[in-house]
């Protein structure tokens, strides 16, 4: 069974499965439970500064979408930070970090964008012991109004700013948690960079409205009648979380910038790939908050696995992998040409790649009367969207033509070279005929 | 109080908690997450082979994704346009055979969605919420006769009516319903379900029923055709085959419809005599719902027998493990040949067959079983042609249910075609009425 310990900007922990900062890493009591569960660390939830806490509402402070059969694929909320006293919070990591001394402990701060609120509070949180903290600049509701949260996380100067005192005032790693409710992360997080952050984590929850209730004609979750946005997380989140990842990986900028994955991880899979994006470890919490704690059984084995059938024998091995693979749209091999295969074995008859495609896509699925389909290669684009509706997983499949052959489609030979968009010739920017 | 040990036949042989347990419904309405739960699992099948396979063609895929967006109402709607007795068909049909053959799932999973039952879900709550769903179009002045009040009859009625004309129902029976109200095991259609789907079709308006009124008696098909501008003849059968086995006049030999139409009919079921040893021959549906209901009712034994192999019998592998679930013993390969007893039959006797590819056999080998009754399910057959075409035994008609004389149409079981289902019979109803239409209104 491969070795899970990783190591994170010098913090050691038994498995790359942090949870975030939010309701359950709120207390000593969760966090131990999550720890005797098996997870390797935590992001404490957020603590703010010195005086009265923060006040929640008192209705309902999530919403929720659904797949089928009710999974939970969506959740938002309006939760605030901790609003438990600062001293308890802090007793509570000291004592439980001393219980836990193999695990990480990260604490997530969010005080006003003022030096002398940080240098207030970093000192405490130093004594505590953690291992690191997480600047939280992305909750995108109640604390933004009052000038924290995202409202720092969305002007790049702040971020930077802020992330400096923090490098002047602390001395252990700091990690700047990015909101992705801004135009292009690549700016935040280069202002995280230059401010001396020793990594990002990504991404903070969405600005969403999950369901109005239209009886009485309000967002929810209502209050009394009224609802506001709240913060959208969860696996529907996760292939945003993972663009705005690889774009922060990718940048020359940012390029080999630790990063903390974070955005509807909910399996070992998820996880890996969030990782093979160059995510240094994955923080959950929705998953958690579906399922329990009892999930990273799963992640772990699921992981182990998986990089013995690999043959990683450290995370360290395949994360980033993928990155290099992450290219933009004109670097695409447009002389790769591909066709569906209906496998017939497989095929239940439900019809659903050829409405999809009949009605919305290419007409390249022929049906018979006695319901067998079959692609027509002539007028195939290999869209995918057949694979992608089909609800037998790996019936239908993209088949990669073999240079030489004719492509039904285009009449054209498939060629063995890579040419892509730049060099096309139907591309107005492209002089090279000329 | 007798027992189940008690000898001959005997009513009361189970305490009524027990009987009303037994008679509760087959399948249980489902419960809203439930509901939920298996609506969730359909597919949303392109030209959906579960609809290809309903003889009503209900479009099953819109009517389940309308249970999943909360609009069961809509879902009704979109089941009764095509069925009006869609309460009744998603309590009856053999969905095992019908659209829940057909459905994608039994072929991925062996596990098709319950479309039967979200039927009875959507149906079950529209029924509950509003007096009637349709209204009439405008009066066309004309009048049609229909023949019968069962599942063809109530369909070609109500479509009639919704068209516009008036309808006049009549059926020999006290009661409307046909086969839905005297012909079905009590635990498909509890709490009174198709007396109250026949008050609720008829909420439609322009319908008048009259009962007691058979076709052959008081009723002449020439006079019909004088009084009403259209017929339509869904008369049933009426009449059941004999056994053709020596001692068959002997009493506790019944007709097991007459068995199947008293128990519904019964207002207290332990009143209900039934045998210690009963015996149903036959391999059909009623066998089914005879021997069943005999079991219920608290007979010791009960045993189908019937002449051929497993293979053979009308009555679905479903049923057949139904009957099988409640205690009833299927017999294969034997067929009557004599009932013995003195003046009331005590003992049946049997003798195995064989198929050798010429036709059923007896082999000359006998087995003979203790009865104390012995019900007849083997087949029914009409009581009158009133002078139609017959196609083998059964009214001649066309697709949309004419038969040989102008303005005459059939359907259901009297007419040939079909497979004697409910929801069949229901299609061929609506299908006749709509030709009927097409046919007054001079588009034809």
């Amino acid at each position: 069974m491969a070795d899970l310990t990783t190591e994170f900007l010098g913090i050691k922990s038994p498995n790359p499965f942090w949870l975030a900062s939010a309701p359950p890493t709120d207390k000593e009591y969760n966090v131990r439970r999550a720890f005797e569960a098996g997870w390797g660390g935590v992001v404490w939830k957020t603590l703010g500064a010195e005086g009265p806490p923060v006040v929640n509402v008192n209705g309902p402070r999530y919403g929720a979408i659904y797949g089928a059969d009710r999974r939970l694929l969506g959740l938002n909320n309006i939760e605030l930070i901790t609003d438990r006293d600062l001293q308890t919070n802090l007793d509570e990591i000291t004592r439980v970090k001393a219980d836990y001394p193999d695990r990480a402990i990260i604490v997530s701060i969010m005080v006003p964008c003022e030096e002398d609120a940080w240098k207030a509070i970093l000192p405490k949180v130093a004594a505590t012991g953690a291992d690191g903290i997480e600047l939280n600049f992305g909750c995108p509701h109640g604390m933004a109004e009052r000038g924290m949260g995202s409202a720092v996380g969305q002007v790049p100067e702040y971020i930077q700013m802020v992330t400096e005192w923090c490098k002047k005032y602390y001395d252990k790693p700091v990690i700047v948690k990015l909101t992705p409710n801004i135009t292009d992360v690549r700016k935040p997080a280069q202002a995280a960079k230059d401010g001396g952050a020793d990594a990002v984590s990504l991404i903070n929850t969405i600005n969403s409205i999950t369901s109005v209730d239209l009886d009485a004609m309000a967002p929810q979750p209502t209050i009394d009648g009224k609802g506001t946005h709240g913060g959208y997380c969860g696996p529907a989140v996760k292939p945003i979380a993972m663009s705005m990842v690889s774009e922060i990986a990718r940048d020359p900028g940012t390029h080999g910038l630790p990063i903390s994955g974070i955005g509807g991880v909910t399996t070992w899979r998820d996880a890996a790939e969030f990782m093979a994006l160059g995510c240094g470890n994955v923080q959950v919490c929705t998953a958690v908050m579906t399922y329990g704690f009892k999930i990273v059984e799963e992640m772990i084995s699921g992981l182990s696995q998986w990089m013995d059938e690999k043959g990683y024998t450290s995370t360290a091995d395949f994360v980033g992998m993928a990155v290099p693979n992450v290219t933009d749209w004109q670097y695409l091999n447009l002389n790769y040409v591909a066709k569906a295969k209906i496998n017939q074995d497989d095929c239940i008859k439900c019809g659903r790649c050829y409405a999809a495609c009949e009605d919305t896509s290419h007409q390249a699925i022929a049906m018979s009367e006695d319901r067998t389909f079959s692609v027509i290669d002539e007028e195939c684009v290999a869209c995918n969207l057949c694979v992608d509706v089909c609800p037998i997983a790996n019936c239908i499949t993209m088949e990669a033509m073999t240079p030489g052959e004719i492509d039904p489609r285009t009449g054209e030979i498939v060629k063995k070279d890579y040419a892509n968009w730049t060099t096309h010739p139907n591309n107005p920017s492209n002089f090279a005929a000329e | 109080m007798s027992s189940q040990m008690t000898p001959g036949i005997a009513a009361a042989r189970l305490p009524s908690e027990t009987v009303e347990t037994h008679f509760a419904d087959l399948h249980a309405p489902l419960a809203p997450h439930e509901a939920s739960v298996a609506a969730d699992r359909c597919y949303f099948c392109h030209d959906a082979p579960c609809m290809t396979a309903c003889p009503t063609s209900i479009d099953i895929p819109l009517f389940i994704r309308q249970i999943s967006t909360g609009t069961a109402e809509a879902a009704a709607k979109t089941i009764f346009d095509q069925n009006i007795l869609g309460g009744m068909c998603a309590r009856v049909c053999p969905t095992e055979e019908l659209c829940e053959q057909a459905c994608v799932r039994e072929a991925a999973e062996g596990k098709p969605v319950e479309i039967g039952r979200l039927q009875r879900h959507a149906t079950d709550k529209l029924m509950a919420k509003q007096s009637h769903p349709y209204t009439r179009a405008d009066s066309t002045g004309k009048t049609v006769a229909v023949v019968g009040a069962g599942p063809a009859g109530l369909a070609c009625a109500h479509r009639l009516a919704m068209l516009g004309h008036g309808v006049v129902m009549f059926d020999a029976l006290p009661k409307s319903g046909g086969l839905n109200e005297y012909g079905i095991a009590a635990y498909k259609t509890t709490d009174d379900f198709a007396a109250r789907e026949v008050d609720w079709l008829l909420g439609i308006g322009g319908i008048t029923v009259e009962n007691g009124r058979r076709l052959g008696a008081d009723l002449s098909l020439d006079q019909l055709q004088v009084d009403y501008d259209a017929v339509f003849l869904a008369v049933g059968l009426g009449g059941v085959n004999a056994l053709r086995a020596s001692g068959e006049d002997k009493n506790g030999v019944e007709d097991a419809v007459d068995f199947i139409k008293a128990l519904r009919q019964s207002s207290d079921l332990t009143k209900l005599p039934v045998g210690r040893d009963v015996v149903v021959i036959g391999g059909g549906m009623t066998a089914v719902d005879a021997a069943v209901q005999s079991k219920l009712l608290g007979a010791q034994n009960v045993t189908i027998a019937y002449r051929r192999g497993r293979e053979g019998m009308s009555a679905s592998p479903y049923e057949q493990d139904l009957a099988a679930s409640k205690g009833v013993r299927l017999m294969f390969n034997v067929q009557p040949v004599a009932l013995h007893g003195n003046g009331t039959v005590h003992e049946i006797e049997l003798e195995y067959t064989t198929d050798d590819g010429n036709g059923l056999k007896g082999t000359g080998e006998m087995i003979r079983l203790q009865a104390d009754q012995v019900f007849k399910a083997i087949g029914q057959t009409l009581e009158t042609d009133a002078g139609l075409e017959l196609s083998g035994r059964k009214i001649a008609v066309t697709e949309t249910g004419c038969t040989s004389v102008a303005g005459v149409w059939a359907g259901g079981d009297c007419a040939s075609g079909g497979d004697d289902l409910t929801v069949t019979a229901v299609a061929e109803g609506r299908d006749a009425a709509m030709d009927i239409h097409a046919t007054l209104m001079g588009s034809n």
